[in-house]
């Protein structure tokens, strides 16, 4: 039997495997009687490997691309809202991140392979995490962060423990926290750029200097107006996270073509709404209500996009609405009582850091298994 | 209709191209080669020599152990010589030449015709033991070992297993329509051996044919009846099958008949039936020769020892882009060098692809999106134990399981980044045997 396994797995066959083939044909050629026909070409013709013979047709790249097909009309809208700025930092992004990424697999020896299209993935989502208006410089720095130290020092695409995206803007919020605030108010189409701030900064910023809710402030942002803006993405904000019902629409498409499931961005954002909504409830002059926090600060994009992003993410449906809350409350703890007006990319990234400790608790059990006594 | 189970894919099925096809018997071919081993578990002996004469239905190997079974020759002739050939299962095996004298000579003893109605358990074993049946689905373990239960495991129901749901496999079906009545008389025989009255035939819904089939025919049966399954592969594996219709659990690392079933495949029903009615050993079975690179798809009834490039010919001949001849379904079969293998007990077909629709697996890094995880219908994680196969880690893949992998190949057919990983499981599979025959 285990001849029969060894043989069967000759693809990736050891040395003592060839050798058994040699045999194969050695014995062919002189313990066969005399053959009616010749069958050398066909030996060499077919292909032998080991099952299963056919394949579903999706490959890595495939997702890729549906993941950028997906983003592509949040990402359009923010250059029909901002204008050729945020084009400009979408372009640099995407070229630097293929740059970076071809270099590294050079200098590390690793088959230079971006047709996986990952490459291209992460320029583009690091550009719809940063401000419309940024300088190239900073576009770079955060590719460099991305591709360079999240993911290829780390072994490449499949060894990262964090989403390369978020390491660049994290890093980037920590370094140029000034450049990563300056907003530019939506319908700027270049020269008449005004630096604005985005409504939840606002919001935070009123906090802090009155010590409650400024009311007027509450009433133009929950104006019907202000809320279709929010869902439309007419307000300041990073390049993708601004239109809400867009980056919904991404994500029903990629749930629709199993490219994710819901678990991750359903259990993030309800849970980022279950617990603002507590507090509101609590707390009402003091707390924001949780529909404008779900509709703010990236939420969306960062629930839909990065948080769902397979490396970094558990893999069993379990585990992934565990990684949800756990991205959920970490977002809502920040935004309440930390210095940053929102969260979601640091609490992405912490729960990254936990993935594995969920996926080894969260372990599938072998169909049949006895409960353990 | 009975449903589901955990995990499984949907690929494309590709029945339709011999599906239409009646059965054809194949004439005898010059030559025949029959392996002296044609069943999982023990090898069974040469019993003939070089030159011999042989009747059809002789035997020309005895089982070495129980769990084994005897061969015997398709058909009178000689042997021309015995030695190591290819076979279907991709290695070299021992195996006699027989070349056909013509006149296709029953040994003494065989092809007559015996009432069945008093056969008793014990009789009906023996019959089928002496017969050489062995699951005729692909994985050839010996039948009389199935109906051989312990006694502190009492078995209540008989699966018939007309799932077939490996793609492009149409030999089941054609079975179920042409052979209808042999069949469930081969079931009546295996319920009474095993003293069970509960006979569920079970065959997925694409076959609507075959269940109305079924369905006219177990009417006035008693115990009989007929469950539609849904369509999903793998739906016809034992533990998933099992599951589906009685919604019990195969313990893991167990057999069948812990969870009370017992399942056996329409073929062997109708092996039996030809065994215990007319005297018949297994020497001949329906194989399904189809797939885009044969010419004339079809399913015919081939004896034991024809080699694969005669049952092309017999089919029109391959097609010159023909990339890959599988013995088996796509999912589960073994990818053949030689054309010289010749068919054996366990052949339900001969698929042949071409070189763009051959799936070729790379070792390219885990993307870990949890696909294999989805699909796996024992519930393993397939992605984890990979990644120790890959490291040689060979013990943690155990640790994890992979003695329950049942090599059904969903998760590989789904991966995207195209690991082999039903290679990894073998190779582990084969490993840990390796270390604990050594430590042994
Ligand atoms: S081949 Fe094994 S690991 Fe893969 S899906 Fe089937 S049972 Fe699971
Ligand atoms: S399907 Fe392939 S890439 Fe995806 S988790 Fe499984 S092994 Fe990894």
């Amino acid at each position: 039997m285990e001849d029969e396994m060894k043989d069967k797995d000759r693809k990736s066959g050891s040395g003592k495997n060839e050798m058994k083939r040699e045999e194969a044909g050695k014995n062919k050629t002189s313990r066969k009687p005399p053959e009616k026909k010749k069958e050398e070409p066909f030996r060499e013709r077919f292909i032998v490997s080991s099952s299963p013979h056919i394949h579903d047709g999706r490959t890595t790249s495939s997702i890729m691309r549906l993941v950028i097909f997906a983003l592509l009309p949040a990402a359009l809208f923010s250059i029909y809202i901002f204008g050729v700025t945020s084009l400009r930092v979408i372009v640099i992004s995407i070229c630097s991140a293929l740059v970076f990424e071809l270099l590294a697999l050079r200098i590390m020896k690793r088959p230079v392979n971006i047709s996986d299209d990952s490459a291209f993935l992460t320029g583009l989502l690091l550009a719809l995490n940063l401000p419309p208006g940024s300088p190239w410089w900073l576009v770079v720095t955060g590719t460099f962060f991305a591709i360079v130290v999240a993911k290829q020092i780390f072994g490449g695409l499949g060894y990262n423990p964090f989403n390369p995206a978020l390491i660049g803007r994290v890093v980037l919020l920590v370094s140029f926290p000034v450049h990563m605030t300056r907003w530019i108010a939506p319908s700027a189409w270049g020269a008449d750029a005004v630096t604005t701030a985005t409504p939840l900064g606002r919001m935070a910023e009123s906090l802090d200097t009155l010590g409650h809710i400024d009311m007027d402030l509450i009433r133009e942002l929950f104006s019907r107006e202000e809320i279709i803006n929010l869902l439309i993405g007419n307000t300041a904000g990073c390049i993708g996270e601004v239109s809400i019902i867009l980056l919904a629409a991404g994500g029903i498409f990629l749930i629709a073509k199993k490219v994710i499931s819901w678990h991750i961005p359903v259990s993030f954002i309800g849970s980022v709404w279950l617990l603002t909504g507590i507090f509101y409830k609590i707390d009402p002059a003091h707390y924001i209500n949780p529909t404008f926090h779900v509709l703010s600060g990236g939420l969306f994009l960062g629930a839909i996009f990065m948080a769902t992003d397979y490396v970094t993410s558990p893999m069993t449906s379990s585990g992934k609405i565990i990684f949800g809350i756990g991205c959920g409350l970490i977002t809502v703890l920040i935004r309440l009582f930390g210095v940053y007006p929102e969260g979601v990319s640091f609490a992405i990234l912490l729960m990254n850091a936990a993935t594995p400790l969920i996926d080894r608790y969260t372990k599938p059990k072998v169909f049949g298994a006895r409960k353990a006594a | 209709m009975a449903g589901g189970f955990f995990g499984g894919v949907h690929p494309e099925y590709n029945k339709e191209l011999s599906r239409g096809k009646s059965i054809r018997v194949m004439p005898l071919p010059e030559q025949l080669t029959v392996y002296f081993s044609q069943n999982l578990g023990a090898p069974s002996n040469a019993v003939v020599k070089k030159g011999e004469e042989v009747k059809k239905g002789q035997v020309i190997a005895q089982p070495g152990g129980f769990v084994s079974t005897p061969v015997h020759s398709p058909t009178s002739g000689k042997i021309k010589s015995t030695g190591f050939y290819p076979s279907p299962v991709g290695t070299l095996m021992e195996a006699a030449v027989i070349i056909p004298d013509g006149r296709d000579e029953w040994e003494e003893g065989c092809d007559r015709e015996r009432d069945t109605a008093g056969l008793t358990s014990d009789e009906i074993k023996d019959i089928v033991k002496e017969a050489g049946i062995v699951g005729m689905g692909g994985a050839t373990f010996p039948t009389h070992v199935k109906l051989s239960p312990p006694e502190d495991k009492p078995i209540d129901i008989l699966i018939l297993n007309g799932a077939e749901c490996e793609p492009y496999l149409t030999s089941d079906h054609r079975l179920m329509l042409e052979k209808t009545e042999e069949i469930l008389e081969g079931a009546s025989l295996f319920a009474r051996a095993i003293n069970v009255k509960n006979i569920v035939v079970a065959i997925e819904k694409n076959k609507p044919g075959a269940i109305e089939k079924m369905r006219e025919a177990v009417e006035g049966r008693d115990g009989f009846s007929v469950e539609p399954m849904e369509v999903i592969y793998p739906q016809g594996a034992e533990k998933q099958l099992i599951y589906s219709i009685t919604g019990r659990k195969v313990p893991a690392g167990g057999l069948p008949m812990e969870a009370g079933a017992l399942v056996q495949n329409v073929g062997t029903c109708l092996a039996a039936f030809e065994a215990a009615r007319l005297s018949r050993p297994l020497i001949q079975r329906v194989v399904a020769v189809t797939g885009s690179g044969i010419k004339n798809p079809g399913n015919v009834l081939a004896r034991v020892g024809t080699s694969f490039r005669d049952i092309i010919d017999f089919c029109g001949g391959m097609t010159d882009d023909t990339a890959k001849v599988i013995s088996g379904g796509p999912m589960m079969g073994v990818s053949q060098y030689s054309l010289d293998s010749a068919v054996n007990k366990g052949t339900s077909g001969i698929v042949l692809l071409k070189a763009d629709e051959v799936a070729q697996f790379e070792n390219e890094p885990c993307i870990r999106c949890g696909r294999c995880l989805v699909v796996c219908p024992m519930k393993l994680n397939p992605s984890a134990l990979s990644i120790f196969a890959e490291r040689m880690r060979y013990e943690e893949t155990g640790e994890h399981g992979v003695a329950d992998c049942i090599e059904c190949g969903s998760c590989a057919y789904v991966c995207p980044s195209k690991r082999p990983l039903v290679q990894h499981f073998k190779r582990a599979k084969a490993e840990i045997r390796n270390r604990s025959k050594k430590a042994g």
